[in-house]
């Protein structure tokens, strides 16, 4: 398959069924329903299965079901549908589950609407579910990195044992764009059954059992400190950014997703009147990448975080860099998004234009 | 003389284990059943269980066989994916009543109604034991709990729900018969549903349920022989015995 232009959800599905996901659980929900309609027309095509849950409830458990056979398995919604998941998001990440989740994010809070945002960036980097767990949270700002990071998270969620999130927003999904969508390499990568379920024989009668149940506390701990090592393994080996014009670059726009693409326009107009203006852009939301921001030019005299939320990426950038520079905010909520004439508006008041 | 040998513990059961149940509990004989029909079928190394949240949470310390934990009421979506991903296994959930038919009555409805090709063992005590005895969707009216201490009042709470029989009334379930653990004469009996449940799921015919209706002398607040007596007398009755489906 050569460049075909495709609409953002259905890349993100193909890209899946092309890194060998075969199992599809999901329930209705705008902006990402061509990600199941997607699913449940071609999955049957390669062997896979599409089931429409009665619930995100369902769906997700669904997923720690499948995830625990160890084979290539993934749901998708949008965000009061990923509330709903949050219980069973805990349960697959106490459990030690391989899955991918997509969030195609729109506004909140509550039902909100069904137009884009990026407000669940603390919902989907902190937690939402119960406990000490953290899962990665993939972002990206074009299309064809949308398909990249599709597969990249259902490698992860194999190496690691870990849920992976793709968080995209609505405008993300619903855009069209010429992408490339190849067979990932590790597309047939077979169950592991050291532990995976439905390996029993195979393993010379010693069972497995997937679970977040401790009763006392001596294991619990265990279990945590075990999961502890895992996501600071995480943390080392995975943290990806994306650094644009940023040697010399006085103001440094932090930006991911959506407003990172519209950020790296006003970048290019700033660059165009001879303005110093760079981007940090995360790709991990978590692990965050925070060795990136300790490697930050010396030019640097401000950070400008753009989201379309009310800021919920600020904080992480203060504690990254140590609230070393003055970090300010400019976004949009309800389904709108800073326009690139916005940005650039506050990067010269930043500058003193 | 030599010596004859009338009964051992279940091959499927791990070897140098006693169960935490408490005296007279209805949950260590179901698992027992579950035990010599998996044994019997020959299934061990094909089974995988999904396990409830409730007194049973920790059925996979007993159980020699794969395991998978569930959220509350959660594992017939649970075993959904299993057996999505894993046809050619063997899997089966072991539930609660206030896991089945209270938080998780969306789950077993729409499984039941995918005619999903999976087994299920419903542990129905009238009670949430595990949390130290509240009112459970299946408590009887007038029967006391912590959350309903004048006995259940049915116009506060409504009636118990009869599982069997609402899930019967769907299409696609092919297998739902009500059981007992109450007393030797029907544990044979319970034997016999929870094997067929399974074979059930070996010649691929659907989704089998199996309510084994079990006591739970602790929260009931009475002795184990007391608490079989009130289980034939009182619960009986309300929940008859039968099977409300077939597969012709
Ligand atoms: C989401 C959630 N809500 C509530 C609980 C608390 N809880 C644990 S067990 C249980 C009731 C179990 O009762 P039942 O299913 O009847 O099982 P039994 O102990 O009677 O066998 C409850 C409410 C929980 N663990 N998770
Ligand atoms: S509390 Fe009730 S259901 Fe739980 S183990 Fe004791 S008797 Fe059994
Ligand atoms: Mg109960």
């Amino acid at each position: 398959m050569g460049r075909v232009l495709m609409k953002g959800t259905e890349a993100i599905a193909e890209a899946a069924i092309q890194a060998g996901c075969k199992y599809f659980f999901g329930y209705p929900i705008t902006p990402q329903n061509e990600i199941p309609e997607y699913m449940s027309a071609h999955l049957p095509e390669v062997g896979g299965v599409y089931v429409q849950a009665e619930s995100e409830v369902a769906s997700i458990n669904m997923v720690l079901g499948g995830g625990a056979t160890g084979y290539r398995v993934m749901t998708s919604s949008s965000s009061p549908g990923i509330s709903l998941m949050s219980e069973g998001i805990s349960y697959v990440a106490g459990c030690e589950i391989p899955a991918v989740i997509v969030n195609v994010m729109r506004a909140g809070p509550g039902l909100g609407g069904i137009l884009p945002g990026q407000a669940d960036y603390l919902q989907s980097t902190k937690g939402g579910g119960n406990g000490d767990y953290n899962l990665f949270v993939l972002a990206r700002s074009t299309l064809q990195e949308c398909v990249d990071l599709t597969q990249l998270a259902f490698d992860l969620a194999q190496k690691y044992r870990n849920p992976v999130m793709v968080a995209a927003d609505g405008f993300m999904g619903q855009m069209m764009e010429a992408v490339e969508i190849k067979p990932s390499p590790s597309k047939d990568q077979p169950a592991d059954p050291s532990w995976a379920l439905g390996f029993m024989g195979e393993r010379g009668g010693k069972r497995s059992h997937l679970h977040s149940l401790f009763l006392s506390p001596e294991p619990l701990e265990e279990h945590n400190r075990k999961l502890q090592k895992k996501y600071q393994a995480m943390k080392d080996a995975e943290q990806r950014c994306e650094c644009y014009m940023m040697d010399d670059a006085e103001v440094l726009i932090a930006a991911y997703g959506t407003t990172a693409r519209i950020s790296r326009s006003a970048v290019n107009n700033l660059r165009a009147e001879g303005l110093k203006v760079g981007m940090i852009r995360p790709i991990t939301l978590w692990p965050y990448p925070y060795e990136a921001f300790k490697k930050l030019p010396s030019t640097v005299k401000h950070i400008l975080v753009s989201e379309m939320n009310a800021g919920q990426m600020v904080d992480d950038v203060k504690v990254a860099t140590g609230c070393k520079y003055p970090v300010s905010f400019y976004g949009r909520m309800g389904g709108f998004a800073p326009s690139v004439g916005e940005i650039e508006n506050e990067c010269r008041r930043i500058l003193g234009l | 003389m030599s010596e004859v040998k009338v009964y051992e513990r279940p091959k499927s059961w791990m070897p140098n284990v006693s169960s935490h149940y408490c005296p007279g509990c209805g949950h260590g004989i179901a698992h027992r059943l579950v035990c010599e029909a998996i044994d019997e079928l020959g299934i061990q190394n094909d089974t995988i269980g999904v396990a409830p949240v409730g007194c049973a949470a920790m059925i996979y310390d007993y159980m020699d066989t794969d395991y998978c934990e569930a959220p509350h009421g959660r594992a017939p979506a649970v075993a959904t994916g299993l057996k999505t991903v894993r046809p050619d296994k063997i899997v089966y959930t072991y539930q609660g009543d206030g896991d089945l038919a209270s938080i998780g009555m969306g789950e077993i409805i729409h499984a039941a109604n995918r005619g999903q090709n999976i087994t299920v063992i419903f542990i129905n005590n009238a009670i949430y034991g595990m949390t130290g005895g509240q009112m459970a969707p299946t408590t009887l009216i007038g029967q006391r709990a912590s959350t309903c201490p004048l006995g259940r009042d049915v116009k506060l709470n409504g009636y118990p729900i009869r599982v069997s029989e609402l899930l019967a009334a769907l299409p696609a379930p092919g297998y739902v018969t009500r059981v007992t653990v109450a007393q030797p004469k029907y544990i044979i009996k319970a034997k016999q549903a929870v094997k067929q449940a399974f074979q059930n799921q070996l010649d691929g015919k659907g989704f089998s349920l199996v309510e084994i209706l079990s006591s739970c002398p602790t929260n009931w607040g009475m002795r184990p022989v007391e608490a079989f007596d009130w289980l034939v007398n009182t619960m009986m009755p309300y929940y008859p015995l039968g099977t409300f489906k077939d597969f012709d």
